[in-house]
């Protein structure tokens, strides 16, 4: 049984916005980048949205992220030494913060060339959409590493979090995508993209639960299961294993009417930020 | 370099007076926490960024009656941030904030550090606290002002009984070797020493003599104390296996066309109404 004597870091509502925005931008750009790489032109008006919508999150991240510091003028620190006589850059790999720092400018400026493309200010160049997205999926995964790389109960008994955020962030930003799809100009043309998009989403729902079986397994192997399901962490929980049966039904075929456009998608992202307020808040509180 | 420093905290002689935690808002300029009356003669509850001192009070009192051989009642100990050498709290900082000074003790730079309090999720033994009106996070410095002018640290030059104890790591490993010979030749067969060898975060600062196993002192054995970084390679590879499944899925859904829908849909460009 692990023993854990730490105090919580008192992460809580900007984390956890800043934790559900990153994976929503993260997750849009990526899938704008594999529309375009394997969808049909059917998909562009799609991926055109992921790529508005990838800039202004992570602008928003960026506010969260420096708001939620006891000190948001220096958030500058993050990234240079100002320990007198030291100077340079403050790049550590083996501190998962400060590569996610790192990750959110670079991020940044991947997410805004592809802003100004989509709005048709510069030509698309598909090489910074591919890097783009490899730094995007790693925005997506490393907030949940982040916590495993703690002494905290709960997060540092399991190092699935980050595999669970990344999963989660991708179904989240397929739902959201799906929807945004019926504000298309071509909206009447936009069903494939949809479907493809339902499809991808049962996919990572999938991956989601594998995550939450492997998060719940070892945390079973630590002795800290029950800290993550007292009290009314279990209801959310279970809140959030409900909002993952739509994207199965529909990838079974099998989706209620109801469950369409805005109802699907918010189903799907309500359980995506209930699973992070779960994982974060849980641990602390 | 001065010759490294540190604690020695010899817990079976502590009172529970508490002078070291007073010394150490005295010589800190601490305006401590609202006081609260706990389960014991705590009063503070736990290390933070206003008591970088916080007397423990370990309640062992038997609930049945006392016979010999189960007395033990209280444990008292004086708790303090252990100066790791190899500490989590610095290996974290994404600021650098957290450096070793020149005595190896372990120190928060307060004008670098902004706040993220990744550090306080890193310390596995609650030493640092968010201080609201710094908006940093504080801990003890080993009165640091007070070594650069060759003096105490104020909670060991306060300390009545000599439970804590200042001085060059080397003279408080033979005072402390010393001490538990006698412990164990007297018949306590329980008394440790902790942190004073390299099993726990590469040898302590702060090292202590206990009474009783280092969970009972709400200290992480050897088995437990493991640094932040040993969830990098575990976290970072299920990530990657996740999103390099997460891509071959999206590869798998996006590359299916629907009947009728070809590539060449030429003419459908898309925007945003």
């Amino acid at each position: 049984m692990a023993q854990h004597f730490v105090q919580p870091p008192q992460w809580e509502w900007y984390i956890v916005s800043y934790f559900f925005l990153a994976g929503l931008a993260g997750g849009s750009y990526t899938l704008g980048t594999m529309l375009r790489l394997w969808g049909s032109r059917r998909d562009e008006g799609t991926a055109r949205i992921a790529f508005l919508l990838a800039f202004p999150l992570v602008v928003v991240c960026g506010i969260f992220l420096t708001i939620d510091l006891g000190q948001p003028l220096r958030f500058w620190h993050m990234l240079i030494d100002t320990t007198p006589g030291a100077g340079g850059l403050n790049f550590k790999y083996w501190s998962p913060i400060s590569l996610g720092s790192w990750a959110l400018l670079v991020f940044g400026v991947f997410a805004f060339i592809s802003f100004l493309e989509a709005l048709g200010y510069v030509r698309r160049v598909a090489i910074n959409e591919i890097l783009g997205s490899i730094v995007a999926l790693f925005l997506c995964s490393y907030t949940g590493v982040v916590l495993s790389v703690s002494n905290q109960p709960v997060w540092s008994d399991s190092y699935a979090i980050g595999g669970l955020f990344v999963a989660s962030a991708l179904s989240a930003s397929a739902a959201l995508l799906a929807w945004l799809s019926h504000y298309r100009s071509d909206a009447a043309s936009a069903e494939p993209t949809e479907e493809r998009l339902a499809r991808a989403d049962g996919y990572f729902v999938i991956l989601e639960v594998l995550m939450i079986a492997a998060f719940f397994m070892t945390l079973s192997s630590a002795g800290t299961i029950g800290r993550m399901l007292g009290g009314p962490w279990l209801i959310v929980w279970i809140l959030v294993v409900l909002s993952l049966v739509p994207s199965l039904l529909a990838l079974a075929g099998r989706r209620a009417a109801w469950l369409s456009g805005i109802g699907a998608a918010a189903v799907v992202i309500v359980g995506v930020f209930l699973m992070r307020f779960a994982v974060i808040f849980g641990a602390q509180f | 370099m001065p010759e490294p420093v540190g604690f020695f905290t010899d817990t079976s002689i502590c009172i529970g007076c508490k002078a070291c935690e007073v010394a150490c808002k005295e010589w800190n300029q601490l305006p401590g926490n609202e006081p609260k009356f706990m389960d014991s003669f705590d009063n503070t509850g736990r290390l933070d960024a206003q008591n970088y001192r916080h007397v423990k009070f370990i309640d062992l009192v038997p609930e049945g009656p006392a016979v010999v051989g189960n007395g033990s009642a209280w444990l008292l100990m004086s708790d303090i941030c252990k100066h790791c050498a190899h500490a989590s709290c610095m290996e974290v900082c994404p600021t650098d904030a957290i450096v070793k000074t020149e005595y190896d003790t372990v120190y928060i730079q307060q004008d670098v550090c902004n706040g993220c309090r990744d550090c306080i999720s890193a310390c596995p033994y609650g030493a640092i606290g968010f201080n609201e009106r710094t908006g940093t996070v504080g801990k003890c410095t080993m009165c640091y002002d007070r070594l650069q002018a060759n003096m105490t640290p104020a909670c060991a030059k306060a300390c009545p009984t000599q439970s804590i104890q200042y001085g060059t790591l080397t003279e408080l490993h033979q005072k402390a070797d010393a001490r538990l010979a006698t412990l164990k030749a007297q018949g306590y067969d329980k008394a440790s020493l902790y942190g004073r060898d390299d099993s726990i975060y590469g040898g302590l600062g702060a090292f202590f003599l206990l009474m009783d196993k280092p969970e009972v002192y709400g200290l992480p054995n050897a088995a437990n104390a493991g640094l932040p970084s040993r969830n990098n390679f575990g976290g970072y590879l299920n990530a990657l296996v996740v999103a390099a499944l997460g891509v071959f899925a999206g590869m798998m859904a996006f590359r299916k066309r629907s009947p009728g829908e070809s590539d060449t849909d030429a003419g459908v460009t898309g925007g945003v109404r």
